[in-house]
């Protein structure tokens, strides 16, 4: 299944070097990997999405737990959390075929965000299979190209926030 | 910046009075003025190394460690030992680590000064012997560019260290190194390396030692709770076949006194891995031999058929459990282990204790009961009979087992230190040479590097200089480090190399005859004269040619003081080690005499 995985690491040139080293090393498969900015300049945040069984997660956590620069890891695959994927997507919206593809990201809630005569830019932001749908929906439009952020996590408000703590 | 003068000192004289009277309150100790001292990085590194009790330093230099070179001119207390190949620099910090349990240092320059370092730090992070290396970078303006001997050192040796830093600010050395320090023995041990740059060790810092602080903080590892601990106790205490599996952490962690009275309150059989011989005395009668593929039949029956395997500071390493699915298919496991990376990475465990290993044992001695293991010693003690190691020495050529069990009896009383190479020997010397204590056998167990023993015998005299050291090698891991033979020489350290030559790579000859049906290639290795060899580095060569001269040989090898001492056996070429279990197989699968053997018995009788 797929496990998410937030890791809160010092920002430093090379960790994540060191983090998909250690991917590459393990044999553990990456579906998707984020890493950001945080509140504070000392620190990034990852969020790590591992389609792998329970035990193999397990063992990502551990690994990653042992590297110096991870200050703090965390499986929240079975905590509540927010979850959102975002994308920009370029499609063939010419004049005719325009007000259709705008109707679709009205009911998705996406957005426009260029435009040209031919073509159009949208950005859509939600759960991963809802930008899933969205996409399959503009696939016959033709779809030029699309870039997406994979998956960011956040636990639910209300949850202790263990990360910082421990920095 | 200077710190202020202190301004006590007229204090710390009225104290030396002794008109005052003697119930005068103490005046607080003075402490030497802190002065922040100019110098340049390469000395604050000198001084760091002199802070953490280095003496011993394996190395070669270049040119990008020239400075550090021209600083360790001045620190005549730290001994550097040049060695011919980087490899033998940090094998030899292995040896010396594993016999003090301290931090061995080695260092090597840029470029392919630093990757013939590799090998050694793959060997240290497989056993997780403490190593601090330091390498030598070019210059800042020129990494990243290809320069003359640059390699990215630090992106190489991430998988193989448990951390690297490339220093690149010069306030920073002294730091990183004292961090890198504290790290190599923080947890579970292991390498570190620390690259610095050319320009880095030659610029100018301030350096005060007290100053010193390591950006993270390396806290005890935790301990296991109370209630993880009880329900390991009663699991310990209601076992009917239990098993002490005790691994190479229990000689990191220092744990042989917890795990002497741990192991005879619960009077359960004790089996230890290649790493961890002599963390519990191996001639008592609890120790039932060596685990794994060439363990004995007792200890792999032992851990198949028992009910409770105990896991002291092991890995569920393939070595000793050939094949996962099929492997002690009975047993619960009790999982003591300080790296919780290891736990649940090989077999699952039912009562995870995370933790150092001496101090989890001294909770959890208390709380276990003596289990009724009546029954189970005398299925124990049946195999143990039924299956002994033995050899069949005739009046042909020697057999490396009677010159490993003939060394044993002759140096036991002298309580030495043993290294070893790679191959049939080390696995000969396992099964025939028996340690009471720890830190007395060093071997490279996870890798295993060939031409890892001569290396870790140099370091371990370094560090025992008054102990017996001796490397049991054999003619194919001989050739692998032998000019560590020119840095032993002159530095007359009196290591003593054992070496059993069959003029084969042995284990690979064993492989080809059992696996590939004696089609044997590229094992075979005739006319080396090792003793000519070991006088051309200027040591003492000698030869044993037969069984009848062998003891005489050893005899005068072991009494040499003041060199180091090569001895060439003369060993049978075909001679296999068994028992054998073949590694991905099923106990059954076990080989446990050597069947030529069997069948001349059978035909005697």
């Amino acid at each position: 299944m797929k496990h998410t995985i937030i890791a809160l690491v010092e920002n430093e040139p090379g960790v994540l070097n060191r983090i998909s080293s250690l991917f590459r090393r393990r044999g553990f498969n990456i579906e998707s990997l984020t890493v950001c900015r945080t509140e504070s300049p000392d620190y990034s945040r990852m969020t790590l999405v591992v389609d792998t069984s329970d035990t193999d997660a397990e063992q990502v956590q551990k690994q990653l737990a042992k590297i110096i620069n991870v200050v703090d890891v965390q499986d929240v695959t079975h905590e509540p959390i927010v979850v959102r994927d975002a994308v920009l997507v370029k499609i063939k919206a010419d004049a005719a075929a325009r007000a259709d593809v705008m109707t679709i990201a009205e009911i998705f809630n996406a957005k426009v965000v260029d435009v040209s005569p031919e073509e159009l830019i949208i950005e859509a932001v939600g759960y991963e299979s809802r930008v899933d749908a969205f996409l399959e929906m503009l696939k016959p439009k033709g779809i030029i190209e699309i870039t997406r952020t994979g998956r960011i996590a956040m636990p639910r408000c209300g949850t202790p926030v263990r990360a910082m703590n421990n920095a | 910046m200077a710190y202020e003068q202190s301004k006590s000192t007229s204090t710390a004289s009225a104290s030396a009075d002794p008109a005052l009277p003697p119930n005068a309150k103490k005046p607080a100790p003075v402490r030497p003025a802190r002065v922040k001292r100019r110098m340049k990085a390469a000395q604050a590194l000198m001084e760091v190394l002199v802070r953490e009790g280095t003496t011993h330093f394996f190395g070669h230099p270049g040119g990008a460690t020239l400075p550090m070179y021209d600083a360790l001119y001045d620190f005549p207390q730290i001994k550097h030992y040049l060695v011919r190949h980087e490899q033998i620099g940090v094998h030899a910090a292995s040896g010396y680590a594993r016999v003090t349990g301290r931090p061995g240092v080695c260092t090597g320059t840029s470029g392919p000064g630093a990757t013939n370092l590799v090998t050694g730090l793959t060997d240290a992070i497989m056993d997780s012997t403490p190593i601090v290396t330091i390498t030598g970078q070019v210059a800042s303006n020129w990494i990243g560019k290809d320069g003359f001997q640059e390699a990215d050192i630090t992106g190489m040796t991430i998988p193989v260290t448990k951390h690297n830093w490339l220093v690149q600010n010069e306030h920073n050395v002294a730091s990183t190194v004292h961090e890198a320090f504290k790290l190599a023995m923080h947890g579970r041990q292991g390498p570190v390396l620390v690259d610095i740059p050319r320009d880095v060790f030659q610029r100018e810092v301030e350096f005060d030692a007290e100053d010193l602080v390591s950006k993270h903080s390396y806290r005890a590892p935790s301990k296991p709770t109370v209630q993880a601990l009880a329900a390991a106790a009663e699991a310990i205490s209601n076992a009917k076949r239990p098993i002490l599996y005790v691994g190479g952490g229990a000689i990191s962690s220092n744990a042989s006194k917890e795990l002497f009275e741990f192991a005879t309150k619960l009077g359960a059989p004790v089996a230890m891995t290649l790493m961890g011989k002599g963390a519990f005395p191996e001639t008592h009668e609890l120790a039932v031999g060596m685990l794994g593929m060439h363990g004995t039949a007792c200890a792999n029956y032992t851990m198949h058929n028992s009910d409770l395997i105990i896991a002291l500071g092991a890995r569920f390493d393939d070595r000793v459990t050939l094949k996962l699915d099929t492997f002690a298919p009975y047993a619960k496991v009790v999982h003591v282990e300080v790296d919780p990376a290891e736990v649940n990475k090989n077999r699952t465990a039912d009562f995870p204790l995370h933790g150092d290993l001496n101090v989890v044992l001294q909770e959890l001695t208390p709380l276990v009961r003596r289990p009724d293991t009546e029954a189970w010693w005398k299925q124990v003690s049946e195999w143990r009979q039924k299956h002994p190691l033995v050899y069949h020495q005739g009046d042909g050529a020697i057999l490396p087992q009677f010159a490993i069990d003939t060394l044993y009896k002759m140096t036991k009383h002298r309580n030495p230190v043993v290294t070893t190479d790679v191959g049939q020997h080390q696995m000969w010397t396992a099964q025939f040479f028996k340690f009471d204590q720890p830190r007395k056998f060093i071997t490279s167990g996870g890798l295993g590097t060939m031409g890892y023993g001569m290396p870790a015998a140099m370091g371990a005299q370094c560090g025992a200089p008054n102990d017996l050291v001796m490397c049991i090698s054999g003619d194919g891991s001989f050739m692998q480090c032998v000019q560590t033979l020119m840095t032993a020489s002159e530095n007359n350290l009196p290591i003593k190399v054992f070496v059993m030559n069959n003029n084969h790579l042995g284990m690979v000859r064993q492989w080809q005859e059992l696996f590939y049906q004696e089609r044997y290639k590229s094992v075979h290795m005739p006319n080396q004269d090792l003793a000519k060899i070991a006088e051309a580095f200027g040591c003492v060569g000698m030869q044993a040619r037969t069984p009848d001269e062998m003891e005489r040989v050893f005899e005068k090898a072991l009494a040499i003081e003041n060199k180091p001492c090569v001895v060439d056996v003369f060993c049978d070429q075909e001679e296999n080690c068994y028992p054998m279990w073949p590694s991905g197989t099923a106990i059954d699968a076990m080989i446990i005499d050597d069947p030529r053997y069997a069948k001349k018995l059978r035909m005697k009788n």
